[in-house]
């Protein structure tokens, strides 16, 4: 059986929740062989195991963790050349998108951004034009590169035996070109990320102020909820842009989605109307996004946010 | 410095884009075009780094004989020439190949530094700058929410999933910006007049050396197996806040089962 190559995406020995969705959705077309740039390998071995990954290929050498992009790729190249794998599956972020880019034409490959699923035949669907188009199509040409949207996929526990294999490979030096020289973290508290979350409650230019942002953060806390924002709101530096969601921001599709304060712009609406559940709170009945709503309050988010804040810690969240 | 600015024209976001029937590309005829919103951050950006250290702005655009309004337009913002890749052959390209034409123009007219959005609109790939960097074999600083040249050396802030990189190369190199990064002007009427006189070149794929097969529909490397439009959401309840539209919203939740 021809291997299927999964990107890994970890930070600090951490592995991203999307690495065993991916290794999920590999398991379908192939052998799911796992590939490892930097450090950190043997410590996220285990869990790579648990959910099926045969192989680790590891490229562990600390230069591989200080280039932006050029090292995953010319990894993964050299792996396609060696392996002829079925697909190359990374994960829809900035960076992994890029790593697809830079493999495509360093293979001469197709490649396919935001898929939310693939179908047999490697049909990948995505939704496009902010989500009202749901398009499926293949790679024609070379080794399929699909990049995968996290939360597409429920990881599902398979044992595999992970076997670390060490890649003898070196970074050229033109791939040496824009080297990392500091990473700076923003963390907001120990909330589920947002892309993984099954709940998100954002907050827009309604909440007015970063103060009153604590609003949005308590609940979200009652709920075990992710915090995103709208651009209004990181533009005005009321909450770090990572936590934007919209066509510029991150594209969540949770089962809950609480837009506050949100008028639910296009733009907006592009990183979040796939959301399985989405509940409104504005003041302006006339806003768009309650055309998203199934449930939308009609009032003022200070009133409204205390209260059902108060009512969930009667009830408790489940 | 030589700095060229990728601009893409796309269909306006706020207009009901479409695919055609037949052979599932964009409709591009049937809606306004306008600048990729991304790509005026990406001219802005241009214009601020050769109003800082000297030089000239090219814009970069291949697309449809449409697409010559959004370069006269950024034109106006205030770049001083463009290129304009216009070829029948061209439709349906995707965004593999549309890396091969850019990197084909750019090695043609040289650059020491080259700028692209960090997405389009409609493609929404957010591949290119990875794309070029790589057939032009120089550093690609992308998403960039700030970026400083010193001589010869780049410096950018990365916006990443976590926060943000520092990320230093040396030119020439491929920028790619996010709409962190500059507010972009609005054309004066001095530089709506001044455009009109600008010097745009027109090229087609003969001029590039590119063969028909390689772009286009024939030669695209993906292909659309079909594609439906999403059925929109059932209506849900509003309630008007009346005292008790925390506690409304409360039971929605428990009767959902999210508490
Ligand atoms: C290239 C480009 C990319 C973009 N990318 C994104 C993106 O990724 N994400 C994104 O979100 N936007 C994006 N935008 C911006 C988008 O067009 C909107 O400007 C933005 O989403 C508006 O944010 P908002 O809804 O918070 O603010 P507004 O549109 O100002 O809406 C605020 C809402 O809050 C309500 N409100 C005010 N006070 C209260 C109160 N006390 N109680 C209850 N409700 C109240 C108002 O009724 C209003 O509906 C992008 C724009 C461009 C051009
Ligand atoms: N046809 C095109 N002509 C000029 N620039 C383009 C074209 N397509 C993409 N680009 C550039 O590449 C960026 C990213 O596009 P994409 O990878 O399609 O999301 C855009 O913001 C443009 O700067």
């Amino acid at each position: 059986m021809a291997e299927v190559l999964v990107l890994a995406e970890h930070a600090n020995g951490e592995v991203k929740k999307v690495t065993f969705e991916l290794i999920t959705l590999a398991r379908r077309f192939g052998e799911p062989a796992v590939v490892w740039t930097g450090p950190g390998a043997e410590g996220a071995r285990d869990r790579l195991a648990e959910f099926g990954a045969a192989k680790v290929y590891v490229a562990a050498g600390a230069e591989f963790a200080e280039y932006v992009t050029t090292p995953q790729a010319e990894v993964l190249a050299s792996l396609v050349a060696e392996k002829s794998p079925a697909a190359v599956l990374v994960a829809a972020t900035g960076e992994g998108k890029e790593v697809a880019g830079r493999l495509a034409v360093k293979t001469g490959s197709g490649v396919i951004t935001d898929a939310v699923a693939l179908d047999d035949g490697l049909v990948a669907e995505q939704s496009i034009f902010g989500g009202s188009i749901v398009v499926k199509s293949k790679v024609k040409t070379g080794t399929p590169i699909i990049a995968v949207r996290p939360n597409s996929v429920t990881p599902q526990a398979e044992a595999g035996a992970a076997d670390l294999v060490a890649l003898d490979v070196q970074l050229s030096d033109a791939g040496k070109g824009a080297k990392i020289t500091e990473t700076v973290v923003q963390e907001r508290g120990e909330r589920p990320e947002l892309t993984e979350a099954s709940i998100v409650v954002s907050g827009g230019r309604g909440v007015g102020s970063a103060e009153h942002f604590s609003l949005i953060e308590q609940l979200a806390d009652s709920l075990g909820a992710a915090v995103g924002a709208s651009r209004a709101a990181t533009d005005a530096g009321w909450y770090p842009h990572q936590f934007q969601v919209g066509q510029t921001g991150k594209t969540v599709a949770p089962q809950l989605y609480l837009a506050v304060g949100i008028s639910g712009a296009i733009q907006h609406r592009a990183g979040m109307q796939t959301s399985k559940t989405i509940m409104v709170i504005n003041k302006d009945p006339e806003a768009p996004i309650f055309e998203l709503a199934d449930f939308g309050v009609v009032g003022d988010l200070f009133k409204v946010v205390p209260q059902l804040v108060a009512e969930i810690g009667q009830r408790g969240q489940v | 410095m030589n700095i060229v600015v990728c601009v893409k024209q796309v269909p306006d976001t706020w207009a009901e884009r479409k695919l055609k029937q037949g052979d599932a590309t964009l409709d591009r005829e049937s809606v306004d075009g306008v600048i990729n919103e991304l790509d005026e951050y990406a001219i802005e950006e241009g214009l601020q780094q050769a109003e800082a250290h000297g030089g000239e702005v090219t814009i970069l655009t291949m697309g449809p004989q449409k697409a010559a309004d959004s370069i006269r337009k950024a034109l106006s913002m205030g770049a001083d020439k463009a290129v304009h890749v216009l070829d029948d052959g061209l439709v349906g390209t995707d965004g593999l190949q549309t890396s091969q034409v850019l990197a084909q123009v750019l090695t043609r007219i040289g650059f020491d530094l080259v700028i692209v959005g960090s997405e389009s609109t409609d493609a929404r790939m957010g591949v290119m700058a990875a794309m070029l960097a790589e057939r032009l074999g120089v550093p690609q600083v992308s998403l960039a929410s700030k970026l400083e040249i010193d001589g010869q050396a780049v410096k950018i802030r990365r916006q990443t999933d976590y926060g943000y990189d520092q990320v230093e190369a040396s030119l020439p190199a491929v920028v790619s910006v996010v709409e962190k990064i500059n507010e972009p002007r609005y054309p004066s009427f001095k530089g709506i007049m001044a455009a009109k006189k600008k010097p745009v070149e027109t090229l087609g794929l003969a001029d590039l050396g590119i063969e028909a097969d390689q772009v286009g529909l024939a030669g695209a490397s993906t292909e659309v197996v079909s594609f439906a439009q999403r059925p929109p959401r059932q209506a849900g309840t509003v309630v008007k806040d009346e005292g008790d539209g925390g506690a409304k919203a409360a039971e929605f939740l428990a009767a959902q089962k999210f508490i």
